[in-house]
Formats: structure tokens, C-alpha cells, sequence
């Protein structure tokens, strides 16, 4: 989607849309619904209060501890692209006023893939929420660990797990959002314990994807298998909410469920990069 | 390349094949001279096959370790349950409607100190590995686990976890019922406990089907087994599209327990018997038993929170990046 020019095609009904009108949808197709996917800076601009973001952990930089074939060219391809160092990012931000912690996937960087730096983007992000009392929104998009860094990753969902695990027994709330793709390692850890768990609509969901089931002798399955609409049928979802009610659903979330945090501790707390 | 342990393993199987007929041609040999000749031969096959062991397993590959990980003879969960402790009584379902065969549990006497047991569970005939699932775990076996979770909680008993595992299951059942859920709640539920928590890797530690049981404040591997965040040949159908080429993606994800023990994720290698678990499964349960009451015998005098914290501190400083 090339923003200079003035159409473009919807990636899932192939009609062609007005650019124009297209970014004032959200990036959603207006005749078919299709969700495309957002960079995490625009999903923060079109989510929480202007000029309110800010980033966090901008100093974390990925090495390559396993020596891993091609890892170093693809982060770097991945940084050129993108503009950034990982595929988190994450700050402090204010939805109607109330402060929240936050972090924000960004599938264009190797996938969304969580290795040693999202990982601790991630834990970082429920920390802060845990230590200043406020609520935690996490904006999902991955394909999974980051095979890259090995064990590194898989760990990773262990400490984002443990980080969660302490935002409940304080008593912050913590919000996950399922945007497409949200899978694997990450789905199998951070994002499937939240206290609330939204996905946006038909955003692929699920543990095994098609390379690795294929692998496993997984053959038939389901027209809708590992969509939203799939995973809220069977329960694993609170609701799925189109990106235009999103910014308004999680802002009345974060009021209610962060109704009793100690509201002094916030305002004087909030930190900053 | 070899596919399986068994092709892996067929120069030392026909080396033994050769001695076990040796043996039996001694037996029946009833000229002394004969018989005097056939025993120093069977010598010094078996002391060619000592040699050849010895070396073997001094500089197994990275898949020469998946393929030892996967014998079918390795000792399994329920091996080393029966060996290593007493009073085991296992514990079934989930409470929601399902049973699991893939994940195992239940307490039990560990030198006449109540433990909460759980591991994977694999099969060694067709009929088992079915049974089994090949030790991939469904929704319901992590949730079965949590339940003895929180029953060691409220008991006050020590979690032990085996873990051997290609991998949690993916088919659609699981997807059905929240298999990554109930990866993540297991997880989230030993990040709870206040109780001492052990694992051990006793074979294959398959990605997030291994730790869902596997968040412990002290994790082990032993020697030969194998830890992954990716089957390998899952990694080699995702990275070059070609699942065969799984040799060169066990050497690529560094999933050996030394690379474990370099890169922080273990606390200890525990060493087995020569030749590896299979040839002396008593020794090496003697072996993992001694392990598992060693850093037990550590972490049971810590106070309640602080087993818990040390358990946080533990996986929170797991992770290798730069500060700019």
C-alpha cells in the first residue's frame, strides 16, 4: 500500500479503494469489511490520546547469540524497512486521560517474531503496569518466537508469562488485542492470559501455523479454523470489536476495570522516556 | 544423515548382534580350545564396542542428540516415576470434561517426603504411542497438570516435571479447546506456586508444549536430550521449506543442554549412564534422582515468597540483547 498514490486494492475483495478514504476507515476495506493490518506507530496515533505516547526501551538492540543462519540480514533488512529495532514498541500512553502502559506489535518486522528484545519490551510494559498502577493494553501481531534466538525466545514466553502473573496479583488489569496474525509462542504465553482478551475481526489466530501442522500431519480442517470468529466461538475470546469501536471499548475497559486503582499513585508516577 | 535412532544406531546394534551369536557359539562349544578362542574374541568385540560407545557419545551432534532424545528405548515419565519414588497414585482429568494421556501426574514419596509428580508420556509400541499421542499433550493435559498445580499449593508439596515432548498437540481438537491457553495458564499457574518446583529434561523438550510445565525454579536437562523452541524439522519447513533438512536445523537452533546451560536457560547437565539413558535405565534413574533431591534439598528452606521471587528472578533475566 503505497501511501503516494491515490488508489489501491483491497487485499482481500481485490476492489480498488480511494487512498483517502481508505486511512480515514482505519485501513479497513469499506466494502468488505478486511482489516488490513496497521504499523504499530499508526495503531498508537489511532488508539490512545493525541501526543499522549511516550516510547519507552528505545535503547534495546537484538544480537545474534546463536549465530543463527541469516538472522543478521534479515533484522537488518527488517530495520531498514521499518525504521525501527524490533517488533515491539512500547511507552506509556493516555486513553481519555487515564494513563495505561502499553505495547504495540508490529507484524512488518521479521513477522512480529518475539525474541530477546520483545520479550523484555513485553515484560517491561506489565512491570511498569504492575509497579505504577496502571492498566496494560497489549496490540498483538506475531507469527510466533523468533526461531532465531533459539531457546532465548521460547523463554521469553515464560518471563512475559511471569510479568503477567504479577500485574494480577496486584491487581492491575491487563487488556490483550488479537490483531492479525496473533500466533504461537506469543498466543501460547502473554497474550492468552490477559484479563481481557479482544481480537479484530477474521484475525488469524492460532498455536500451530500451516507450515508446522503440515509438518505434524494436521490435514483437514475447518473453513474459519484459527480465525477470531473461530476462537470466540469456542470461548477463547471476550469480544471481537472492529478497529473503529476499538479506541472507545478499550477506554471504557480501562475506566471500569481500572476504576480502583489508587488514582494518586498514577497521575504522580507515569514515567517517562 | 540418519532419519531415526534406530538406522543411527545400526552399526553398534550389529556389533552387538555379532557378539550375542559369539555368545551363544561359546555356550554350546564343547572343545575347550574352540571355546578359549571364541571368549577371546567375544573380548575384544565387546571391548570394540566399549570403544566405539565411548567415542560416539563424546562428540554426539546436535542430531545425533535428537535422534538419542527420541529412542524409542529411552526411559520414559513413568520409567522413572516407578524408580525413583514411592506411593505413586496417577491423577486423572481436567475437571471440564476431557482426560489426557500425553501428560501424566500425580503425588507421591520421594525418599518418604511427599512430591507432586508430572510429565509427558510417550509410547513404545503403535498401540501405545496412540494411547499416548505420541507425548503431544491436548488443552486437557495442561489444565490436568494445573489442577495438581494448585494441589501441591494447598499440600505443600514440591512439583517434580519430566518433560519429553515433540511438541504440544496442533491438530483442531486442541485448537477447539485452547491449546495455547492452556500453554500460557500453565505457565502463568508455577509462576504462582510458593512450593519448590523442579523439571527435568529427560528427552525432548518440545517448544511451548515442554514449558507449559517446565517455569520451575530449577531446570535440568540431561546429557542427551534435547530443548527447542521449534521441532527441528518444523524450523526446516519454515526457514528453507524443506522439513528434511532437519540435521541442519538442530545444528542452527542450538538445542543441545550445553548450549542451554551456555545461553542461561539451565541450571544443571545431568550426566547419564555410558552410552546414554537407554542402555542403563536404572543407573540413570539413580542418576536424575540424585539430581532432583540436590537442588530440592536447596530450595526447601527458602520461605515461601521467596521461592516464588526466585522463580520470577530466574526467567526474568533470561534474554540476550544489547543497551545502545
Amino acid at each position: 500500500m503505497d501511501k503516494s498514490q491515490a488508489f489501491l486494492q483491497c487485499a482481500n475483495c481485490k476492489k480498488i479503494l480511494f487512498s483517502i478514504e481508505f486511512e480515514q476507515n482505519l485501513r479497513v476495506c469499506p466494502h468488505c469489511g478486511h482489516h488490513h493490518r496497521l504499523p504499530a506507530k499508526l495503531r498508537i496515533d489511532l488508539t490512545f490520546d493525541e501526543g499522549s505516547f511516550q516510547e519507552l526501551d528505545t535503547d534495546l538492540r537484538s544480537i545474534d547469540p546463536l549465530s543463527f543462519p541469516e538472522y543478521e540480514e534479515k533484522r537488518k533488512g527488517a530495520e531498514a524497512k521499518t525504521g525501527t529495532f524490533d517488533s515491539i514498541i512500547s511507552g506509556s500512553a493516555r486513553i481519555d486521560d487515564n494513563p495505561v502502559s502499553i505495547a504495540v506489535a508490529d507484524f512488518t518486522f521479521m513477522g512480529g517474531s518475539m525474541g530477546s528484545v520483545a520479550g523484555e519490551k513485553i515484560t517491561r510494559t506489565l512491570e511498569r503496569a504492575a509497579e505504577h498502577g496502571m492498566p496494560a493494553i497489549v496490540f498483538c501481531a506475531s507469527g510466533g518466537a523468533r526461531m532465531q534466538e533459539g531457546l532465548l525466545s521460547l523463554m521469553q514466553m515464560a518471563k512475559t508469562t511471569a510479568a503477567a502473573a504479577r500485574c494480577a496479583e496486584v491487581g492491575v488489569p491487563y487488556i490483550a488485542v488479537f490483531t492479525d496474525p496473533t500466533m504461537a509462542g506469543v498466543l501460547a504465553s502473554y497474550a492468552s492470559i490477559a484479563d481481557i482478551i479482544i481480537a479484530e475481526p477474521k484475525a488469524l489466530v492460532g498455536f500451530a501455523g500451516a507450515r508446522v501442522a503440515k509438518q505434524a500431519g494436521v490435514s483437514k480442517v475447518p473453513d474459519d479454523f484459527q480465525t477470531a470468529e473461530f476462537v470466540f466461538k469456542h470461548g477463547m475470546l471476550d469480544r471481537i470489536v472492529p478497529r473503529k469501536e476499538m479506541r472507545s471499548t478499550l477506554s471504557t475497559l480501562v475506566k471500569t476495570l481500572g476504576g480502583n486503582l489508587r488514582t494518586e499513585l498514577i497521575k504522580e508516577d507515569v514515567p517517562h522516556g | 544423515m540418519a532419519k531415526n535412532f534406530d538406522e543411527w544406531n545400526r552399526p553398534l546394534k550389529e556389533l552387538e548382534d555379532g557378539i550375542d551369536k559369539l555368545k551363544d557359539f561359546a555356550k554350546k562349544e564343547t572343545n575347550p580350545a574352540k571355546k578359549t578362542d571364541l571368549e577371546s574374541k567375544i573380548d575384544e568385540l565387546e571391548k570394540r564396542r566399549d570403544n566405539y560407545i565411548e567415542v560416539m557419545f563424546q562428540r554426539l551432534g546436535p542430531w545425533e542428540k535428537v535422534l538419542v532424545a527420541r529412542a524409542p528405548k529411552r526411559p520414559y515419565t513413568l520409567d522413572y516415576i516407578s524408580a525413583i519414588f514411592t506411593d505413586f497414585v496417577e491423577l486423572q482429568g481436567d475437571r471440564r470434561g476431557f482426560t489426557d494421556n500425553a501428560i501424566i501426574g500425580g503425588p507421591a514419596m520421594l525418599d518418604g517426603k511427599p512430591v507432586m509428580v508430572v510429565g509427558h508420556q510417550k509410547g513404545r509400541n503403535i498401540q501405545e504411542r496412540q494411547f499416548r499421542n505420541f507425548g503431544m499433550a491436548k488443552p486437557e493435559g495442561y489444565r490436568k497438570a494445573i489442577r495438581l498445580f494448585d494441589m501441591a499449593e494447598r499440600f505443600r508439596m514440591p512439583v517434580i516435571s519430566f518433560v519429553d515432548t515433540p511438541a504440544a498437540d496442533p491438530g483442531v481438537e486442541s485448537e477447539s479447546r485452547g491449546i495455547s491457553e492452556a500453554i500460557a495458564a500453565g505457565m502463568f499457574k508455577m509462576f504462582e506456586l510458593t512450593v519448590p518446583t523442579v523439571a527435568i529434561v529427560i528427552g525432548e523438550g518440545g517448544s511451548g508444549g515442554a514449558i507449559g510445565i517446565a517455569a520451575s525454579n530449577r531446570v535440568l536437562m540431561l546429557e542427551h536430550s534435547v530443548y527447542s523452541v521449534i521441532p527441528p524439522e518444523g524450523c526446516a519447513a519454515i526457514l528453507w521449506r524443506m522439513p528434511e533438512r532437519g540435521a541442519d536445523a538442530a545444528t542452527a537452533l542450538k538445542l543441545t543442554a550445553e548450549h542451554a546451560l551456555q545461553l542461561g536457560i539451565i541450571d544443571e547437565i545431568v550426566k547419564e549412564p555410558k552410552g546414554g539413558a537407554h542402555r542403563d535405565p536404572l543407573e540413570a534413574s539413580q542418576i536424575v534422582k540424585s539430581a532432583i533431591t540436590r537442588h530440592l534439598a536447596e530450595l526447601t528452606p527458602l520461605a515461601p515468597g521467596e521461592i516464588k521471587n526466585e522463580r520470577y528472578e530466574k526467567f526474568r533475566k533470561m534474554g540476550i540483547f544489547e543497551v545502545a
